[in-house]
């Protein structure tokens, strides 16, 4: 399930469930609903969404150190979930501007994995974009 | 049903240990907590261990045996939990679960972990399986990154700004030094005892807005704790503490928790859990120990534990009510931040500076309590145990 939603994500899509019981829109998907349904529907998501919170990294875990400083930052999507990526700024403008609120769009990035990602071949990480 | 009580409880000085093995560390502070427990070794039943990352940091999992056999109990039960930096809380849950329920009359709980040791880039990655291993960690998220977006996310939903809440938090930084330098078992034992909230601003940047002095440090140590049912522990000790009630609840990852994160909701379930068996309220805790593993980290605990009304936990402990001469002093022993956070042997370690607290054997601080809660945060909310000890049976 992660690796479709990785792979598609390279390609441009960003996927979710939507939930047939509640409604609830689910992203990345899981195997059941919160409301422990278990029929989900798979659809495309816009992929569009706004920052609601990020930091800037300067100690990384072993695996990651090449990387610092990196912007971590949760978004909000217009279909409401909520998901973790990286944010496409550098260090010194996440620090001086309040980057909360700020409209993005998320596209798929591949890193080199690491000994304890669960994929062995390959981590790709939601990338986003500031588009305002 | 059974009451149950803590006769013994001990502790490693918290620090550097990379001279020993986590059985070898464990048995430092088994053997303080059992010479004070007025029982023979063969009267433990069982034993529960906490650890979290084992596997990574010694190459060392299947330590329940292992920690048995140590300290002259091969044989008998002996069960390892994991749940993050809940990991001994939970396994104190179960052990008190089981004395309760009268599977067992006397029981060994604890554990031990060895992350200073591990090295700062090791023990970060270690941390991090603790949060989602492949939605979050993907990104380089870490557990400073962690609560250094809960810091955003709660200076945005109370309206505070980010500078603003850093100095309100410092303060937490500045009281869990202070006592964490007067407690010898601490790992900043007689340092950081001073601090300024410019200190704390302007020390090492890790993952904004949150600096080295926001963080608790990465620490080697072990706890134990001797449990039985409380006319057992009569029988054995003066002053047997009792647990009067004991909560535990779990969430999946951080992002799906979205709003409810600055709240804390796994927290408040698990509070109130333990609040209803023992018959109390917040207002009735003399005394707590929480999981400040951030200082950001201790706020939303002092919230959502019932202390303070959402929003106005940064406020409270700049304005003093979380310190010893507040009105509810809040990790009088250094918290996690002064005393240091062996992550597997936190929870039982909180529970060693509760029951010494209650029976004024604290020495190094005073505050005169009869109810003390522990609460302990495994991950980005995924464990949340909390625990109530009382001097009173009933
Ligand atoms: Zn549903």
């Amino acid at each position: 399930m992660f690796k479709e939603f990785f792979s598609e994500l390279l390609e441009g899509n960003l996927i979710g469930a939507k939930c047939k019981e509640c409604e609830k829109i689910l992203c990345p998907p899981k195997s059941a609903c919160d409301c422990g349904s278990r029929i989900l529907e798979k659809i495309k998501l816009s992929g569009k969404g706004k920052i609601v919170s990020y930091t800037v990294t300067y100690v990384a875990p072993i695996g990651y150190d090449k990387e610092v400083p990196y912007v971590v930052a949760m978004v909000e999507l217009d279909e409401g979930p909520w998901i973790v990526g990286r944010l496409e700024v550098d260090a010194e403008r996440a620090e001086k501007e309040d980057l909360i609120g700020k409209r993005v769009e998320v596209y798929g990035k591949e890193f080199p994995t690491e000994q304890f990602y669960p994929d062995k071949q390959r981590r790709v990480v939601p990338m986003f974009r500031i588009i305002e | 049903m059974r009451d149950v009580a803590v006769l013994g409880v001990g502790q490693t000085k918290f620090g550097k240990h990379p001279d020993k093995t986590l059985p070898e560390l464990f048995a430092e502070a088994f053997f303080e907590a059992f010479d004070s427990s007025n029982i023979e070794l063969r009267e433990i039943e069982a034993i529960y261990f906490g650890n979290f990352v084992g596997e990574i940091t010694d190459g060392a999992a299947n330590l329940g045996g292992f920690i048995a056999d140590e300290i002259g109990l091969a044989g008998i039960p002996a069960y390892r939990f994991e749940g993050a930096c809940a990991s001994s809380s939970v396994a104190f849950r179960e052990a008190y679960l089981a004395v309760k329920h009268g599977i067992y009359d006397c029981v060994l709980v604890g554990g031990a972990e060895k992350l200073y040791s591990a090295g700062t880039p090791i023990g970060t990655r270690a941390l991090a399986t603790a949060l989602d291993s492949a939605y979050e960690v993907n990104s380089g998220l870490t557990f400073p990154g962690v609560f250094a977006l809960i810091a955003r996310l709660y200076a945005k939903a109370y309206d505070i700004p980010l500078e603003k809440l850093r100095e309100k938090i410092a303060h937490v930084s500045i009281k869990n030094h202070k006592y964490g330098a007067k407690n010898p078992k601490a790992q900043f034992y007689d340092k950081l005892g001073n601090l300024k909230v410019e200190d704390v601003l302007n020390s090492k940047m890790i993952c904004s807005p949150l600096t080295l002095l926001d963080c608790c440090p990465m620490t080697d140590g072990a706890s134990a704790v001797i449990i039985a049912h409380a006319d057992f522990a009569e029988e054995r000790v003066d002053e047997p503490i009792y647990v009067r009630g004991t909560g535990q609840a779990s969430a999946g990852s951080l992002f799906r928790q979205k709003w409810d994160i600055v709240k804390a909701l796994p927290r408040k379930k698990s509070a109130e859990m333990a609040y209803r068996e023992a018959g109390i309220t917040p207002k009735d805790v003399d005394v707590a120990f929480v999981h400040d593993c951030f200082t950001i980290a201790e706020v939303i605990a002092s919230e959502a534990l019932g202390f303070f009304e959402y929003g106005k936990g940064a406020d409270a402990v700049e304005e003093g009510l979380t310190w010893i001469d507040g009105d509810i002093p809040i990790n009088p022993d250094g918290g996690l931040i002064g005393k240091g956070h062996p992550v597997g042997a936190t929870g039982t370690a909180q529970i060693y500076s509760a029951v010494k607290l209650l029976r004024g054997e604290l020495d190094f601080v005073k505050v005169d309590a009869e109810i003390a809660l522990t609460d302990t945060l495994g991950g980005d909310f995924g464990t949340l145990v909390n625990v109530i000890l009382s001097v009173h049976r009933r």
